[in-house]
């Protein structure tokens, strides 16, 4: 009996105890050896495992890049597959440090679920497929459709209101998974299928008949993807968030894999203080100073990533367009590390 | 403690904090306390760690708009003018849909397939065994893909839908039937009520009635009293049913009663699964009453149907009933794997996509769990009721 008190009452004191330790992620992330990173397990070009069960993926060399800038080891990564539907809660309860999984920045994500979007890595918008037989032309042609659709999205949000705002009716048919959406759309259960545009692509691939589908023109969204990071610890936030200028930075510079370590030697005084011979950023950021050595010697610029994971260097092909650097008359634009 | 004992039993001067008594009241108090304690601790810092990661906490999303499509709902819901709480209703009258049909559905074919296992008949009673043995062994959840995917992938496109008679249409977005335009519906229930528990109320008291009681043909009463008044309010009020015909649109069938293949796959997979479990309770029921009491019946000359009926059943019954309330509650719960075919029950519609968009992960889990555990006590105690009304007086 005493015993059986006993141990309700250190349990009590556990309880409180556990819920009082602050988090410092990044020594939580150090203590363990490895960055824990929500990411998703089934799109190809942002996350999936491949055949070897080896993590590939746009999102996934983003996860690699902060472990790398804080272990010198990409591989120090525990990737944890999330559906569009859990994602948050595994980042708010802590399974996560980070989630970079095609996700969305919005007002709400920000304030209500406690969470920080940390900068725009990739810009999407939201586009249909649909089958060739139908002769569509345009989305607006879609009154009266049965939609498939991955829930928990703002993809999910955007195709009602889309709708709305077009005054047409809709039937959507909504899946936890991305794969059970699809197959429900490749069986005929509905006429449309519809999902950010980088995805539309590689989706398409995964049908019975790609040749048999098209992706119409609209895009009906904006859809700014970004790492997310929970509220309350600034330094960790820093670290996700210029782990990604860092990238785009160094592409601004003509850094690469390959040239990294003679850059270095650079008399740039802008390189030299973004590789860490000039200044201590790095540590600033509670990091080395040769942090973005680091990250490019292992993972690669933003171009470097984009083109291996989306673009020329992979099977999707996707063209950079408004993720083009901001002096390629792209969107991409990092602040200056000074 | 020999000390004490001898203490106790020469002198009653036993120090309070020695007595067995009051030991035992203080530790149940302590241990109280410690619970109590353990509950508070547990909410004190689940709110204040949602207060420090400023995550929004509180009932007030319930108000919110949705802004999201729901592909089957029984009552009025649209994106733009409805709340997370309208979507909530809607998601629990969806469960509470497939799981009242696949309760009758399971119950029918259950008790069927439960005698049938006991049937005389080689073939019957085989086949009855294979369907427990095959059912019950292969996992709910993949029953469900495979009834789903049957459902999805036999039925043809909808351009190439099957007209049904009537004006129906079937194809893999599901049956398209007619639907009935009832006016002036509210009399003919309200007759139809009052018709059955006219009926029950003749038949409670039929013994005291006297001759008219016990002269006339049972059945014949009772159903006199069902059916007649509500075909006289019909023909008061006058009773119309127009029906809305579905039609092809461009891409789907507009109007009519829609049955969505989601939804059949579900009740399919929910019925014939449970159905198996329900059949071996019947079976068990059955097989519990004592040989004897066939005997018995058969020597007082009833005939078989009659001895089932009358001697075996009511005392079978209160062997069935407490597993059989097992199998509500657990297809009642089953029903929330609705989630991996796209089903929009209570856990897909309120713990998927409202959780999602509110982040709300205590509230809404929470929400959901009071509402299943509702669910399983209020079908429990009816079941509970049932049995004792059921039991036979025993001696």
């Amino acid at each position: 009996m005493k015993r059986v008190f006993v141990a309700l009452l250190s349990a009590c004191a556990a309880l409180a105890m556990g819920g009082s330790a602050t988090a410092a992620t990044l020594d939580n992330v150090k203590a363990r050896g490895a960055l824990n990173c929500g990411a998703n397990g089934q799109l190809p070009g942002f996350g999936m495992p491949d055949s070897q069960g080896i993590w590939t993926g746009f999102d996934v060399e983003m996860c690699r890049a902060i472990a790398a800038a804080i272990f010198n080891d990409p591989q120090k990564v525990k990737f944890v597959a999330l559906t569009a539907k859990d994602r948050f809660t595994a980042l708010q309860s802590g399974d996560t440090d980070v989630l970079i999984r095609n996700t969305t920045w919005t007002l709400s994500r920000d304030t209500q679920l406690g969470l920080n979007a940390t900068a725009i890595n990739y810009f999407d918008g939201q586009g249909f497929i649909v089958r060739k037989s139908l002769k569509l032309n345009s989305a607006l042609e879609l009154n009266d459709a049965a939609v498939c659709v991955q829930q928990g999205t703002t993809t999910e949000l955007n195709l009602s209101d889309y709708f709305r705002a077009n005054k047409m009716r809709l039937k959507s048919v909504t899946f936890a998974t991305l794969d059970e959406a699809l197959k429900a759309y490749d069986t005929g259960r509905c006429d449309a299928y519809t999902t950010d545009a980088s995805q539309l692509y590689s989706v398409r691939l995964k049908l019975a008949k790609p040749e048999e589908h098209v992706v119409l023109p609209e895009i009906v969204s904006k859809e700014p993807f970004s790492a997310f990071v929970r509220h309350g610890d600034d330094q960790w936030f820093d670290i996700v968030r210029w782990t990604l200028f860092a990238m785009l930075n160094a592409e601004e510079f003509g850094i690469t894999r390959a040239n990294v370590d003679e850059q270095a030697k650079s008399d740039n005084p802008e390189i030299k203080r973004l590789l860490g011979s000039e200044g201590n950023f790095g540590e600033q950021l509670g990091l080395t100073k040769d942090w973005v050595i680091r990250i490019v010697k292992n993972v690669g610029n933003y171009g470097e990533v984009f083109d291996r994971t989306l673009g020329a260097g992979s099977a999707l092909k996707i063209t950079r367009g408004q993720n083009a650097l901001w002096t390629k008359g792209g969107l991409q634009y990092a602040p200056p590390v000074r | 403690m020999p000390p004490a004992t001898r203490a106790s039993s020469t002198a009653p001067a036993v120090p309070l904090w020695r007595r067995p008594r009051t030991r035992s009241i203080v530790y149940q108090v302590l241990l109280c306390l410690a619970v109590a304690a353990l509950a508070f601790a547990a909410i004190d810092n689940a709110v204040e760690n949602l207060a420090r990661a400023k995550i929004a906490s509180g009932f007030g999303f319930w108000n919110v708009t949705a802004g999201f499509d729901i592909s089957q709902t029984l009552i009025s819901y649209s994106a733009q003018a409805s709340t997370y709480g309208r979507a909530f209703w809607v998601g629990l009258l969806n469960t509470l849909l497939v799981a009242v049909l696949g309760i009758v559905l399971a119950t029918v074919l259950g008790f069927l397939i439960g005698i049938g296992r006991l049937s005389h008949n080689y073939l019957v009673a085989k086949l009855a065994g294979g369907y427990v043995e095959l059912i019950r062994n292969i996992p709910l959840l993949l029953q469900l893909l495979f009834w789903y995917n049957a459902v999805l992938k036999a039925l043809p496109e909808i351009r190439d839908s099957i007209a049904l008679p009537g004006g129906g249409y079937l194809n893999n977005r599901g049956l398209f039937v007619p639907d009935p335009q009832v006016t002036g519906g509210g009399t003919v229930a309200l007759a139809l009520l009052g018709g059955i528990v006219a009926a029950g109320l003749f038949r409670a008291t039929r013994e005291r009635l006297g001759p008219l009681g016990r002269g006339a043909p049972r059945a014949v009463i009772t159903a006199l009293l069902i059916v007649a008044p509500p075909l006289v309010a019909a023909l008061l009020s006058g009773l119309t049913v127009a029906f809305e015909l579905p039609e092809m649109g461009r891409f789907n069938i507009r109007g009519g009663l829609e049955v969505l293949p989601e939804f059949v796959a579900l009740l399919a997979g929910l019925s014939i699964y449970t159905a198996a479990f329900i059949a071996e309770a019947v079976r068990a029921g059955l097989l519990a009453v004592p040989k004897g009491q066939t005997e018995a019946a058969y020597a007082l000359g009833l005939r078989r149907g009659a001895a089932l009926r009358l001697v075996i059943v009511p005392q079978a019954m209160r062997v069935i009933v407490p597993p059989l309330t097992n199998q509500y509650l657990n297809l009642t719960k089953n029903s929330s794997l609705a989630v991996a075919i796209g089903y929009p029950d209570l856990v897909q519609i309120f713990t998927g996509t409202v959780l999602n968009n509110t982040g709300q992960a205590v509230e809404v889990v929470v929400i959901t769990m009071a509402v299943y555990l509702t669910l399983s006590l209020a079908t429990s105690g009816l079941m509970n009721w049932y049995n004792a009304w059921i039991t036979p007086a025993e001696r």
